[in-house]
């Protein structure tokens, strides 16, 4: 005997296509005004990527890692959150910190190499960013667990890459939220690379979305340069969660435009030609097609929107640098809440060597 | 040949894959990118894909598949691309690398190279700058090996790659283009286990391992007051007692350096073996000049972390005032 018992498919989401057009079945719901606020967003985003970029060959960052082309992933997701979700992401996501209002000086403290622009200041609801990729999927599990038993309607979001999804935390956190049925979201930027790595080297899966179904939920794969599509996908997906209904896997197919951090040089595993192809579908500009043709974009306008971005992106870098410098013994802190007697003596050897020597 | 540690390795590794068939490397951009660090630059092209395996990020899987490899009758040599990320691995490590021979009473064994770059100075980002040696030394059946120059590197890991049993191959990434001598195109290995005096002295005696020896060397070499010997461990696992101890039993004085954590570090280890082996030269308390117990700091403040030449002198001078 033989019969088939499972079958699966997977859906592709567009709703902004590349020519601006929308499908109006799909479309969700929003204003003009949060249309304008999503382009806001967007393009503080990508000024605070340019000018990280240029901070970095200056020497006043370290190293960096670019969101280009990923901004409709990141601004539609995380735009899509409640105030008291929390989104837990990793190295890439400077346009979900923007989009969730994190303070931009503390983010440019953070990529300078002062680990107390990890402080998010409260509201803020993102979690320390994880440089170790796909290991963080459990800890948003965890969380949205904790929300769920403590009967919080919120969900969680984790962030990660395509990379992330080889990792077996990845795998063990998707087969424990599904277990669980824990209200969380697991947002893939599929940008088609890990660093040298392209994705078909990856996986030999013919797509991301597909490994939620091993898993006993839902994956969808939408267009991640169309932040309609991925604003309405993590809408749906966040309301699923909050109901109780379990989690979602979505993976935004986009991307990566830039070399995969600062201190990498794309020249030496892929062709600029591969790359051009995806400068004209870039997300901004495709955004900005459509607000022109429903008459919601002017020129002056998006030069203000520039203006206003630069304004904040500059005042962020001054305090940024005015930071007062740790003092050496504070290297010690935050170890416990209370210091072990180790970590004391640490800390005043510390203190004496500065006195001594200077620091 | 003038080497950097990057080239003495990528020498070595050809040299070997050339020599032996069953000598395959595996690991995160390790193929056309190179590795992140160029280590394994233009092998690849060389060898082909079937030896130079492009992975998955799955550094347990990466790991787990080089044991079947080696229980199998290859030789891999898996590279962890930064030693934060051995943490995903530790299971196999610990629990089954150094595990395999015993649980089969020698039946098995488990040629493999675990590379991966290690320790702090170069302003990265979090899990970039760690010094994590002493988990892999405390696990038995695990042999760890960290060079302190190109011409060390090429010759011990030959002899890492030519052992029966898993080595751990620590490459301080401070110093792959810090340093470059003389490596000899000719095949040569440096035994695992023997440490080298790279300055003999009659003062006090420095041990010290991996980047912090080229600190050391700045910091003795500033010192006209005081004759210090310094041993280049080379290798963390097995520890050579003998040049330890009979070392100290000539100065009569010990200082340990290293970047890692000071509680349980290797100075610790040392401490405790020079107490077993050498209590009745010591002359006065041994000084341990290491890093703190805290996490690396990033960029910014990476400095006040770090074991630098200062801080290795004023150890020196506190050993040699607390003297009788
Ligand atoms: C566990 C782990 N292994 C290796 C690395 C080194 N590393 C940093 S980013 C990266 C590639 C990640 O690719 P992907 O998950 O697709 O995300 P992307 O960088 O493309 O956004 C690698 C291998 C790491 N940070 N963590």
């Amino acid at each position: 005997m033989k019969k088939t018992i499972q079958r699966f498919s997977v859906e592709y989401k567009r709703v902004l296509d590349e020519k601006g057009n929308i499908d109006q079945k799909l479309m969700p719901k929003i204003s003009k005004e949060i249309i304008r606020f999503f382009y806001e967003k967007m393009v503080l985003s990508r000024r605070f990527d340019e000018r990280a970029i240029k901070l970095q060959r200056q020497g006043r960052l370290g190293t960096y890692a670019s969101v280009l082309g990923q901004e409709a992933s990141q601004i539609g997701s995380a735009l899509a959150m409640s105030r008291d979700d929390l989104a837990f992401p990793s190295y890439r996501e400077s346009g979900v910190f923007i989009a969730r209002g994190m303070p931009l000086h503390l983010l440019f403290s953070y990529w300078a190499g002062d680990e107390r622009g990890m402080h998010t200041p409260k509201g803020v609801n993102v979690f320390p960013l994880s440089i170790t990729v796909g290991v963080h999927p459990p800890h948003a599990v965890g969380a949205a667990m904790a929300f769920k038993y403590k009967k919080k309607k919120a969900a969680t979001i984790v962030y990660f890459g395509d990379g992330a999804t080889s990792k077996g935390d990845f795998h063990e956190a998707m087969n424990i939220a599904g277990t669980f049925k824990a209200p969380v979201v697991f947002l893939c930027q599929n940008n088609q690379y890990a660093i040298s790595v392209p994705v078909k080297q990856q996986t030999a899966a013919e797509t991301i979305a597909q490994k939620a179904i091993a898993y006993g939920f839902e994956g969808v794969q939408v267009d991640g340069n169309d932040v309609f599509g991925v604003y309405k996908a993590t809408q749906d997906a966040l309301n699923k969660a909050r109901r109780g209904k379990g989690p979602t896997l979505i993976e935004c197919f986009t991307y990566r435009r830039n070399d995969h951090t600062t201190s990498d040089d794309a020249s030496k595993y892929r062709k600029p030609s591969e790359v051009t192809p995806w400068e004209e579908k870039d997300p901004l500009l495709r955004l900005q097609k459509y607000m022109k043709k429903n008459k919601i974009y002017s020129t002056d306008w998006d030069a203000d929107v520039i203006k206003k971005a630069d304004t904040l992106v500059n005042k962020a870098m001054v305090q940024a640098e005015a930071m007062p410098n740790k003092k050496p013994e504070e290297i010690i802190d935050h170890m416990f809440e209370t210091l072990t007697p180790a970590l004391k003596e640490q800390r005043t050897q510390l203190k004496e060597e500065a006195k001594r020597h200077g620091s | 040949m003038d080497l950097n540690m990057v080239d003495a390795i990528n020498l070595a590794l050809a040299q070997e894959m050339q020599k032996d068939k069953s000598v395959i490397l595996l690991g995160e951009d390790v193929g056309e990118d190179g590795g992140v660090f160029r280590v394994t630059d233009g092998l690849a092209k060389r060898f082909g894909n079937h030896r130079v395996l492009d992975t998955p990020i799955a550094e347990s899987g990466i790991i787990g598949a080089s044991i079947g490899m080696a229980i199998a009758g290859l030789k891999p040599i898996p590279e962890i691309q930064f030693e934060g990320f051995l943490a995903p691995a530790f299971d196999q490590l610990i629990s089954h690398a150094s595990r395999i021979r015993y649980r089969s009473q020698g039946h098995y064994h488990v040629p493999m190279v675990v590379r991966s770059p290690i320790g702090g100075g170069v302003k990265a980002l979090e899990h970039h700058s760690d010094s994590p040696e002493t988990y892999l030394v405390h696990t038995p059946g695990l042999k760890v090996v960290i060079p302190s120059s190109p011409y060390d590197a090429k010759g011990l890991l030959i002899s890492a790659i030519r052992d029966p049993d898993p080595v751990i191959f620590f490459e301080p990434k401070r110093i792959y283009r810090a340093i470059k001598e003389d490596v000899p195109k000719k095949e040569y290995t440096i035994p695992i286990g023997k440490a080298k005096v790279v300055k003999k002295g009659s003062d006090i005696t420095l041990i010290t391992y991996g980047a912090s020896v080229k600190t050391s060397l700045e910091a003795v070499g500033s010192m006209s007051d005081v004759d210090v010997e310094v041993i280049d461990l080379r290798t963390l696992s097995p520890l050579d007692t003998n040049t330890i101890v009979s070392s100290v039993q000539k100065t009569g004085k010990a200082i340990i350096v290293h970047e890692a954590p000071k509680t349980l570090g290797v100075g610790a280890e040392i401490v405790a073996l020079l107490n077993e082996k050498a209590l009745y030269s010591l002359e006065a308390p041994i000084e341990r000049v290491t890093g703190f117990d805290t996490v690396v700091p990033l960029r910014k403040f990476e400095h006040f972390y770090t074991v630098n030449a200062q801080r290795i002198i004023d150890g020196i001078v506190r050993v040699m005032q607390s003297g009788v």
